[in-house]
């Protein structure tokens, strides 16, 4: 038995400096090397410098000028990447129903008339989702054009211009970035 | 959200021929590997291997009876719970802690330690909130390998039990620990980590980083005076305070490592709260489902592995092939019920597939598979919140963990468990037909029977017991996120999650409590360590036995009938267990859904 104990406690520790040490540190440092943005978090920055965000993260948007993200349920302030994680409510939960509900009616004083698209009023897992399905951006477009003053037609090209994944090799929906649309839509003023 | 329903089914279909094209090539490696055999990775790794056997004494040659194996396994788990659980409570006083996390509590890290260590990852806390990067990574990472390395070297101790004869040893657990690492985790992981780090996964060990948002949000907050209590106006009321918030603060941390060895060794503890759901874990279409690959191909690679060392490749892909069916069954029951949606939410004015919980990047198709592949393996990782899913959508992840983690199932754990429903079948249409009940020449006999039911039947009895008692209990029952039905099926699902070591949940229901840690604690350690030892003990008593020639009276076992009659097995035993409970839980909540009341 103390020799297993030995054995043991010796294989334990060459193995933790292996997988733990080495391995991690190795690919730290590649990672470093060959994919230097991503592995730093994808970070937009201003011209000047200033990070605005992560490509990967969403964040939240009320403006009338502003593509709106889904909703957030992170605790303090929606899209808090402190707290990740969706609402946890079961599909016959009330809560969740009259959340559902007052979205859905948030988006009607906004011109949205229903059906509304699911994900617009709907939570993610994360909380954190960075994009909106096509059709989500596309509601929301005569809003955006109202309130900037931009024609429709150049509005909805933006959405086109930036919308991902519809030629995938791995079908998905065709989704925007929201940070990414919004970043567009105030260079285009 | 519209759903195109066609290109999922492509997407789904490509991926299963994918998966069954790279499960025999990996498979005949792992062969190679554990049979000791020179792979290509010898040249990098023979000498550190070499090294590693100078160092802790291990003598290449020496072999061992299945309670010497077992005592292996149990002082190398011991050690790694100690080490873990010390890492967690000491968190404040060690390096790589840029946040100043303190410590866990005693309960929180003693479930932590033990769900880390029996492969479960069931997980009580938040990452980004409370584990420093040194946590992360050396007490829970490394388990990530060990305890995957455990799970195979167990079953390939199996397989030798099967193959050889006559013989008193079932091979070495320190050599097959070191191998699984050496040559199967450790380089997949490597390679898997960098391609996750070019899709956006984060590897670092930067402090957590300040982004200014580019709108201001500004929400009201309850005022607090000193001592946090809210502070209440004449009439009672809270006093508001308005908060404007400019600044996002990102998390950061080596992610893409973790999250590599995560999946391949079907551990599923997340870096971050929201697992594999949350971007800086699963950032693309691509990423999805490439980590779907990984969490499912050790363990879809096994089964051949076995027939390769067996010398019966068609055995091999009979068990492939019984796993795949009923794989492919609770894709269609899922896919089926969360296209069909909430009809309460539709009710509302809201068009499209139903998306509470689920990531626009990853659709239906890729939410879908993610759930059913996690929960078929003992991975647990998620991309969808299960606690959200249709009532019927989240009974098939339900349903496929209670089932006994052997779809596929944990890395080595699947194929031990699935071995075990295969000595079961024989023995009963054994007797149906009044044939001697063997399997590849060896006759199943009273020690086999016993051992694989313990197998079968440890976690089945766990989950019934514990979620009777957290039903008959204030502390149980006052955790649950969500009323009604739904919350005994968060309650039943977190202990069939522990008892199989899953790891995923219906993230509703509170797991810190005392109560939840430590009788999920429980759970998960004899859920482990009972099948385990049970197995070895099966190995042990099959390796001693002779081979007995195949003759006119053997039930041939890969043959399509058997492959049949497999599943059946699988399905009637599950279903005899935990029918009562369904019905309780989902089919009572769906007929509700379904009802609009």
């Amino acid at each position: 038995m103390k020799k297993e104990i030995k054995t043991a406690l010796l294989l334990f520790a060459v193995l933790t400096l292996l997988t733990g040490v080495i391995y991690t540190a190795a690919v730290t440092v590649l990672a470093r090397l060959i994919f230097p943005k991503q592995s730093s978090g994808s970070i937009i920055s201003t011209p000047a410098g200033i990070p605005v965000g992560s490509v990967l993260i969403g964040q939240p948007f009320t403006g009338q000028g502003y593509f709106w993200s889904r909703p957030s349920s992170t605790p303090d302030f929606p899209y808090n990447p402190m707290a990740s994680g969706g609402s946890n409510l079961g599909p016959t939960n009330k809560v969740l129903l009259d959340k559902i509900s007052a979205r859905v009616h948030t988006l009607a004083a906004a011109d949205i008339t229903a059906p509304v698209p699911s994900d617009m009023v709907e939570g993610s897992g994360s909380a954190l989702d960075p994009d909106i399905s096509l059709a989500s951006a596309l509601v929301q477009v005569p809003r955006i054009a109202r309130e900037r003053h931009i024609p429709g037609a150049e509005v909805r090209g933006l959405v086109k211009a930036y919308t991902r994944g519809r030629w995938y090799l791995f079908l998905t929906v065709p989704r925007v970035n929201v940070l990414k649309l919004n970043l567009a839509l105030d260079k285009l003023r | 959200m519209h759903i195109n329903v066609m290109a999922d089914v492509v997407q789904i279909v490509v991926f299963l021929v994918i998966l069954t094209l790279l499960a025999g090539p990996l498979g005949r490696y792992m062969a190679k590997v554990y049979q000791g055999e020179r792979t290509f990775l010898a040249p990098v790794f023979g000498p550190v291997e070499r090294l590693f056997y100078r160092i802790c004494g291990i003598n290449r040659d020496a072999e061992m009876d299945w309670k010497q194996y077992a005592t292996a396994l149990l002082v190398f788990s011991f050690i790694g719970f100690v080490a873990t659980f010390l890492i967690l409570m000491l968190q404040g006083y060690l390096p790589f802690n840029p946040e100043k996390f303190p410590g866990f509590s005693w309960d929180l890290a003693l479930n932590t330690a033990v769900s880390f260590l029996t492969n479960t990852n069931w997980q009580a806390y938040s990452g980004e909130s409370a584990a420093s990067y040194f946590t992360q990574v050396i007490a829970l990472m490394v388990h990530q390998f060990y305890s995957a390395a455990a799970g195979m070297a167990v079953a390939i101790a199996l397989i030798r039990g099967i193959v050889r004869r006559k013989s008193d040893t079932i091979g070495n657990f320190w050599i097959d620990m070191t191998r699984s690492v050496l040559y199967i985790l450790l380089p997949l992981s490597f390679l898997f980590a960098l391609v996750l780090v070019s899709q956006g996964v984060i590897q670092n060990f930067s402090p957590y980083k300040q982004v200014r948002l580019l709108e201001p949000y500004t929400y009201e907050n309850p005022k607090l005076d000193a001592y946090g209590n809210r502070i209440k106006d004449t009439q009672g009321r809270p006093v508001m305070e308005t908060v404007t918030v400019t600044q996002q603060t990102l998390p950061m941390g080596p992610v893409a490592a973790q999250e590599a060895v995560k999946e391949f060794g079907t551990n599923g503890g997340g870096w971050f709260n929201a697992n594999s759901a949350h971007p800086f874990e699963n950032p693309t279409p691509l990423s999805n489902v490439l980590e779907i690959l990984a969490l499912l191909i050790i363990a879809a690679a096994l089964p051949i592995t076995f027939g390769h060392m067996a010398g019966k490749k068609k055995a091999g892909w009979a068990i492939y092939t019984a796993m795949m069916a009923i794989f492919v069954i609770a894709l269609a029951v899922m896919y089926r019920a969360e296209y069909t949606g909430n009809p309460l939410v539709q009710g509302l004015g809201v068009q499209g597939a139903y998306m509470e919980g689920k990531e626009v990047r990853f659709g239906l198709g890729g939410s879908v598979l993610f759930s059913v592949s996690t929960t078929a393996t003992a991975c647990g990782a998620v991309n969808n919140m299960h606690d959200s899913l249709t009532p019927l959508g989240g009974m098939v992840p339900l349903t496929l963990i209670l089932l006994g983690e052997e779809i596929f199932g944990g890395v080595g754990s699947g194929l031990y468990t699935m071995l075990a429903f295969v000595i079961i079948s024989v023995f009963v249409s054994g007797l149906m037909i009044g044939r001697i009940p063997e399997y590849l020449g060896k006759k199943v006999e009273a020690t086999e029977m016993w051992m694989s039911v313990i197998v079968v039947l440890t976690s089945g009895v766990l989950v019934l017991i514990f979620t009777s008692i957290a039903l008959i209990t204030k502390a149980g029952v006052s955790a649950m996120g969500n009323p009604g039905p739904h919350g005994l099926t968060e309650v039943f699902y977190a202990f069939a999650s522990t008892s199989n070591n899953n790891g995923s949940a219906f993230a509703g229901l509170n797991a810190s409590t005392l109560f939840y840690t430590l009788t999920t604690s429980i759970a998960m350690i004899l859920g482990r360590f009972g099948p385990a030892m049970a197995t070895l003990a099966m190995a042990g008593s099959l390796a001693k036995k002779k081979y007995v020639p195949p003759s006119p009276g053997t039930l041939p076992t890969d043959q399509p009938t058997f492959i049949l009659w497999l599943v059946s097995v699988i399905i009637i035993v599950g279903a005899l267990t935990f029918f009562p409970a369904l019905s309780l839980g989902p089919i009572v909540e769906h007929m509700i859904m379904i009802g609009g009341r």
